[in-house]
């Protein structure tokens, strides 16, 4: 069995719900039924073969070829399976995501990753803006699993998160981990302003020095045991993250928000 | 069955079903994982008066603990569930917490999960932060040196405790001598402890006494200062016995520690003073698992 592959024939110039094309979903459907399924595409329908061309039969394997950034909410919810994007992702991209691993090869919009539940998601590319976060109105950002981003990402990153590890290979923007429940968020590149923002527990994890707001404290420098062990759970990503080289255990710590609960921690290293 | 002189005795050793764990401790360096362990596993001999039988099973490279540091790793075994978390946790708050540059973790992930350190978080008085880490949950306690880490739960399984066997000498210095041979050997045995003090206990008890209180009491018929009083086992040239205790998380880990402690034992042989293996059992009344001496040595 091939993967299920569909390769965009033509953009289209309004934004298309993908949430019906995922492993799940389709696991029991032949492809013709696929075909047939109706995506919406602004105010109207499209026929999936109507937008896409479609090769392969493993549903449990799916790739997204030439894809663009109006193609929403790919990989809603994803159970198990891989799915792999090959070009862009729009918004919500692997939003409540369970299990399974999920790739964008090029940049994805805003709220990738939002309430996630479990699984590997990876972009290549930059994330937008709410990456890891919670949905507007909604309490709890991501409650576990890893999202990948070898790119920069936008502001908020990790809003309201609640369990888990957002890894960042480049920089992100304002607001990083602002109204963060729990969770770990690490960056290599740099921060913006207001990191941690109402920030009520969970660890920022940061190898550039950032700008911090007065509601952080120095709490001194140390050597924490649990950073090996989470380097450790590292090991296995296709990232800088997995190099030894980059792994630390000594670290500048600010506790706070103290404006909030001053549970969490922003981890420099030294 | 005679080996190189050393008579094996046509009996068995007769163990228990218990309940275990494990728990590995790091440290800075070696020296203090190793004072923490001992103190985990300290007043821990037996389950008569002890509430656990716990001894150290190995040094840890840091290659082969959690945090990359040098650890030792423990087992601790008792009668029942319950008491096994209770010891469990209350060592670990008293001698693992306390134990500078410490870090706790589990040595069993599979089983029952029973608190490690789940509870002992309330230490950090709400300063506690929680890590879960590749499917684990870990606590990060502050304390005074900086802060402990501690996973937060270890698995409980089925164990046997209580295999046994009897170094029957010439003379005392020759029977410790001889078990000392054998805990050298048994020590590099996975699985195992040997619970009492250099893993050789001297007062091996029987069931009952004439005192109603007690449970236990002096094994009279391996006294060798009342042969000529009581009902004894010991032959007129045997001046004193000792015992090798050894619980395992399995029979066949207390087969192989058996079989590998009697070895030596019989290396040293009757030109050294060494003159019956025998064990201690109980009619085979009590419990379901026998450790038949010549067979394992056969």
């Amino acid at each position: 069995m091939s993967a299920l592959t569909f390769t965009v024939k033509q953009e289209t110039a309004q934004r298309v719900d993908m949430s019906p094309l995922v492993c799940h979903l389709l696991k029991d459907l032949s492809v013709a039924d696929i075909a047939a399924i109706e995506l919406q595409n602004g105010k109207r329908k499209i026929r999936v073969d109507e937008l896409f061309t479609l090769s392969g039969d493993d549903t449990q394997n799916i790739i997204i070829k030439n894809s663009y950034d109006k193609l929403d909410f790919i990989a809603k919810e994803l159970t198990d399976g891989v799915m792999t994007v090959e070009g862009e992702a729009g918004a919500y991209f692997g939003i409540s995501m369970k299990s399974g691993e999920l790739t964008a090869k090029g940049n994805a919009g805003l709220y990738a990753g939002c309430e996630m539940k479990n699984g590997l998601l990876t972009i290549n590319g930059n994330a937008g803006d709410f990456l890891g976060a919670a949905l507007p109105g909604n309490k709890q950002g991501m409650k576990g699993g890893t999202i990948l981003v070898k790119g920069n990402v936008g502001q908020r990153a990790g809003d309201h998160m609640r369990r888990g590890n957002l890894l960042i290979e480049g920089n992100a923007g304002d607001y990083c981990g602002s109204r963060m429940i729990a969770g770990t968020i690490a960056v290599m590149g740099t921060t913006g302003r207001y990191l941690g923002y109402a920030m009520q527990r969970g660890t920022l994890l940061l190898w550039q020095q950032p700008q911090l707001s007065a509601t952080f404290n120095d709490c001194g420098s140390h050597t924490l045991a649990f950073l090996p062990i989470l380097f450790k759970s590292f090991k296995t990503l296709n990232s800088k993250f997995a190099d030894e080289s980059v792994a630390f255990n000594r670290v500048q710590r600010f506790g706070g928000d103290m404006a909030e609960k001053g549970r969490a921690e922003v981890l420099v290293k030294i | 069955m005679i080996i190189n002189g050393v008579s094996i005795d046509e009996t068995f050793a007769e163990a228990f079903p218990m309940k275990a764990t494990r728990a590995i401790i790091t440290a800075q360096n070696e020296k203090w994982a190793m004072i923490s362990a001992q103190a985990m596993t300290g007043f821990a001999t037996s389950v008569i008066a002890c509430g656990c039988e716990a001894g150290i099973e190995r040094v840890l490279d840091p290659s082969e603990t959690p945090d990359g540091r040098p650890g030792v790793s423990v087992l601790i075994f008792a009668m029942g569930g319950k008491g096994l978390a209770k010891q469990l946790e209350t060592r670990a708050g008293q001698c693992v917490l306390t134990s500078p540059t410490s870090a706790l973790f589990a040595g069993i992930d599979d089983g029952l999960q029973i608190p490690l350190g789940k509870n002992l978080r309330y230490f950090g008085d709400g300063f506690q932060t929680s890590k879960k880490i590749a499917g684990k949950r870990y606590w990060r306690i502050p304390v005074m040196d900086g802060e402990f880490l501690t996973e937060a739960t270890t698995g409980r399984v089925d164990a046997v405790g209580g295999g046994n066997f009897l170094v029957l000498a010439e003379s005392q210095p020759q029977a410790l001598a001889a078990c000392e041979a054998a805990i050298v050997e048994m020590k590099k045995m996975p699985n195992v402890i040997m619970p009492f003090p250099g893993g050789v206990v001297r007062s091996g008890s029987k069931v009952g006494s004439k005192y109603p209180a007690l449970g236990a009491s002096s094994n009279d018929a391996f006294c060798p200062t009342l042969k000529g009083v009581t009902k004894t086992d010991l032959s007129p040239d045997i001046e004193s016995v000792m015992e090798i205790v050894i619980d395992g998380l399995t029979k066949e880990d207390i087969d192989n520690a058996m079989r590998v402690g009697i070895q030596a034992v019989c290396d040293l042989g009757a030109e050294n003073g060494i003159k019956r293996i025998s064990a201690g059992n109980y009619g085979g009344k009590l419990g379901p698992f026998h450790f038949h001496l010549q067979e394992i040595m056969a």
